[in-house]
């Protein structure tokens, strides 16, 4: 379970998190909307480790310890790992070599890539001149061979055209075992039952909902969770009203 | 022509003469006396000490031969093994080819004026040996031929002299290493090269030298690249050295004539390195590429480069890229000299430090900070060198793959 109390980060010396409290189930997976520059990124930054957003009160809990000052290293060990939204270009770092590493054993990664229709990528360095979407299915590729337990997805589906939003939207469900459907041998039953992982997903247009059955939604407004709610109601309540009403409404209806 | 007694009168005049750029050498420092040792039958190679043969193999040398059309090596002043495995490719010491074979005056200190410097000058009035390998017209090597130059004696000043002949239309790929023994502290290399890459044809040389800390090493080399040749010069040096200055040149000669210079140093503290490569584009269609990635943990780098566009219809392009790990100095000097319009020439240098980004993101994927620091930084190294063959490539991984304890 991740258990977020009270959290508080600033960066820059500027407050960009205020008051934060979040809750994440084993099998459990939150959406996360917010307008721009809301703190949304900053949130699973703070989670994954990232030493230059301060937590300046407030704790952060993963499988009963407090990871609050612990490096992103021993993090990811733990089992948390993230899809990032802009993520660097590693040089003379194949990406083949990158999935491996994030393996952390021999593996074959070209049946992993397969999946994700990215095996004409391996040989490329890692991020180097990547689209878009490109990037989104080179995320995914990554935590594919990591195989974490939390998973924090920052807009995943942004950027993926009309072929591949499927393919990342089934591929994110598979990796979060939402994917009833296709585990061999279970009932739905059992297999929600067993389901474990647990994931974080930003979105702004709520694509992936078509693909993950998510559990829970919120809306980080100006630095503060705002609500929790059926993430569909979210949705349409910001289509229909935008951020700033949809906030105080469900804030009201709550 | 060739003219033994005027070759050593310039070399007597020139015995003095300081080096154009680079710190001076007192070479009186050093002993340049013949030291003997005996020839190795090929079967006898892989009798050498052990500990001799990992140094020989860190710099590409490899007693058995797997995957070798062919072996020079030295020891000292003295050739301890020389042959060829592969018909059409020839290797021989310089000292006897110069007594046998006619042919070979007439590349003798013909790119290289003897009277360049005082290490150019030493290398004519002292030559201990040095190799000529030469692939005749057509044909094409199928496994690289290693060469080594190792020094033993301590204090040694050793002086060598190598011509490399790439006929037409033929391909002929070179590994050559310098190492010194596990004792050695202290020594001199004068290395001369001269290479000729005729019509059509492709020279891969590829050099990793393994020194130690208490060299100093000045090779000297030029290069000349005829119609359709390709000339790919690839330096690898990861091992401390008191002094090391270099400045390659090639001249392109024939339209459509290409080289490509990679350099890959790492600098460690106490050591100093001048380095870089400067080629002549003279015919339309002449391409020309020098890419250098440095380190330094403490040592003092001057990377040059300088290409110089003579025609239009030419595309050249110079790449530096330096890391500074732990402290030291790096000092690009990137040059492009266009002398006529319609050249095409861009360069880009950068120096500065691992990006932290990019050694957070490693770690968010399970690496600890040193795994992700030492992955970025062989990814830094890792150039990818187009048109050599896969025996070399994996040498230089090797060497990369070594130097990470260094690095570290
Ligand atoms: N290095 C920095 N220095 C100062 N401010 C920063 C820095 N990095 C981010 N910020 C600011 O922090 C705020 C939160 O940014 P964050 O990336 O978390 O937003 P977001 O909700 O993910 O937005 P988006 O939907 O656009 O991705 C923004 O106002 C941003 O400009
Ligand atoms: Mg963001």
């Amino acid at each position: 379970m991740l258990k977020i109390d009270d959290l508080q980060v600033t960066l820059e010396d500027k407050e960009i998190l205020k008051h934060i409290d979040l809750e994440i189930h084993p099998g459990e997976t939150h959406v996360l909307f917010g307008p721009n520059g809301s703190g949304k990124t900053s949130l699973l930054m703070t989670i994954m480790g990232y030493s230059q957003y301060n937590v300046v009160a407030g704790k952060i809990i993963f499988k009963g310890k407090d990871i609050t000052h612990m490096s992103i290293d021993e993090r990811a060990r733990m089992g948390i790992g993230m899809s990032y939204q802009r993520p660097p270009t590693i040089n003379g770092l194949k990406t083949r070599q990158m999935v491996k590493l994030c393996a952390g054993h021999e593996m074959d990664e070209n049946d992993l890539a397969k999946q994700v229709n990215f095996e004409q990528f391996l040989d490329r360095d890692v991020n180097a001149g990547f689209s878009g979407g490109e990037i989104k299915r080179s995320e995914l590729l990554q935590l594919m061979a990591q195989k974490p337990d939390l998973m924090l997805f920052d807009e995943p589906e942004s950027g993926v055209d009309m072929e591949n939003i499927s393919l990342v939207g089934k591929t994110i469900a598979s990796l979060l075992q939402k994917n009833l459907l296709t585990i061999e041998n279970k009932t739905r039953m059992q297999a929600k039952l067993e389901r474990t992982k647990m994931g974080l997903i930003i979105t702004h247009t709520g694509y992936i909902l078509e693909y993950v059955a998510a559990d829970k939604g919120q809306v980080l407004y100006d630095g503060i969770l705002s609500c929790t709610n059926n993430p569909r109601e979210i949705l349409d309540c910001i289509e229909e009203s935008g951020y700033e009403e949809c906030v105080r409404c469900i804030i009201k209806t709550n | 022509m060739y003219n033994k007694d005027q070759l050593k009168e310039k070399a007597k005049k020139a015995k003095d003469k300081k080096g154009a750029i680079g710190p001076d050498i007192n070479l009186d420092e050093f002993d340049q006396a013949p030291v003997p040792h005996s020839y190795l039958a090929e079967e006898d190679l892989c009798d050498l000490p052990q500990e001799e043969q990992e140094r020989l193999i860190m710099s590409g040398l490899d007693v058995t031969e797997k995957e070798r059309g062919g072996t020079y090596l030295q020891k000292d002043t003295s050739v301890i093994h020389c042959h060829s495995r592969q018909d059409g490719i020839e290797v021989i010491p310089i000292k006897k080819a110069l007594e046998q074979y006619d042919w070979v005056k007439e590349y003798y200190w013909k790119l290289l004026a003897v009277d360049t410097d005082k290490y150019t000058a030493a290398a004519e009035l002292a030559l201990h040996d040095g190799y000529v390998i030469r692939a005749l017209p057509g044909s094409k090597s199928i496994y690289p031929i290693q060469a080594c130059l190792y020094l033993d004696k301590d204090g040694l000043q050793q002086n060598v002299h190598n011509l490399i002949i790439a006929e037409e239309d033929s391909e002929l790929h070179i590994i050559t290493g310098c190492a010194t023994s596990p004792h050695l502290k202290r020594g001199a290399h004068v290395g001369i090269s001269e290479f000729f890459v005729k019509k059509n044809a492709k020279l891969s040389f590829t050099m990793i030298h393994n020194w130690a800390e208490d060299m100093v090493v000045r090779p000297r080399s030029v290069a000349q690249v005829e119609e359709g040749g390709l000339f790919i010069n690839n330096y690898i040096c990861m091992k401390p050295v008191r002094s090391l200055q270099m400045y390659p040149t090639t001249h392109l000669v024939g339209k459509d004539a290409v080289a490509r210079f990679y350099s890959i140093i790492v600098g460690s503290p106490g050591s100093e390195y001048d380095l870089g490569g400067r080629i002549f584009l003279k015919h339309p269609g002449n391409r020309a590429e020098i890419v250098a990635r440095t380190i330094s943990n403490g040592g003092k780098i001057i990377a040059r480069g300088h290409l110089i566009g003579e025609v239009p219809g030419i595309k050249a392009h110079l790449e530096c890229r330096g890391l500074i790990l732990n402290g030291g100095l790096i000092h690009a000097i990137p040059e492009l000299e266009g002398l006529a319009d319609g050249v095409e020439m861009s360069h880009e240098a950068a120096v500065g430090k691992i990006a932290q980004e990019e050694i957070a993101y490693l770690m968010s994927r399970g690496l600890t900070e040193d795994e992700a620091t030492s992955t970025i930084v062989r990814g830094f190294l890792s150039v990818d060198i187009p048109g050599l063959p896969p025996q070399l490539k994996a040498e230089i991984d090797k060497a990369i793959e070594e130097s990470d304890k260094d690095v570290m």
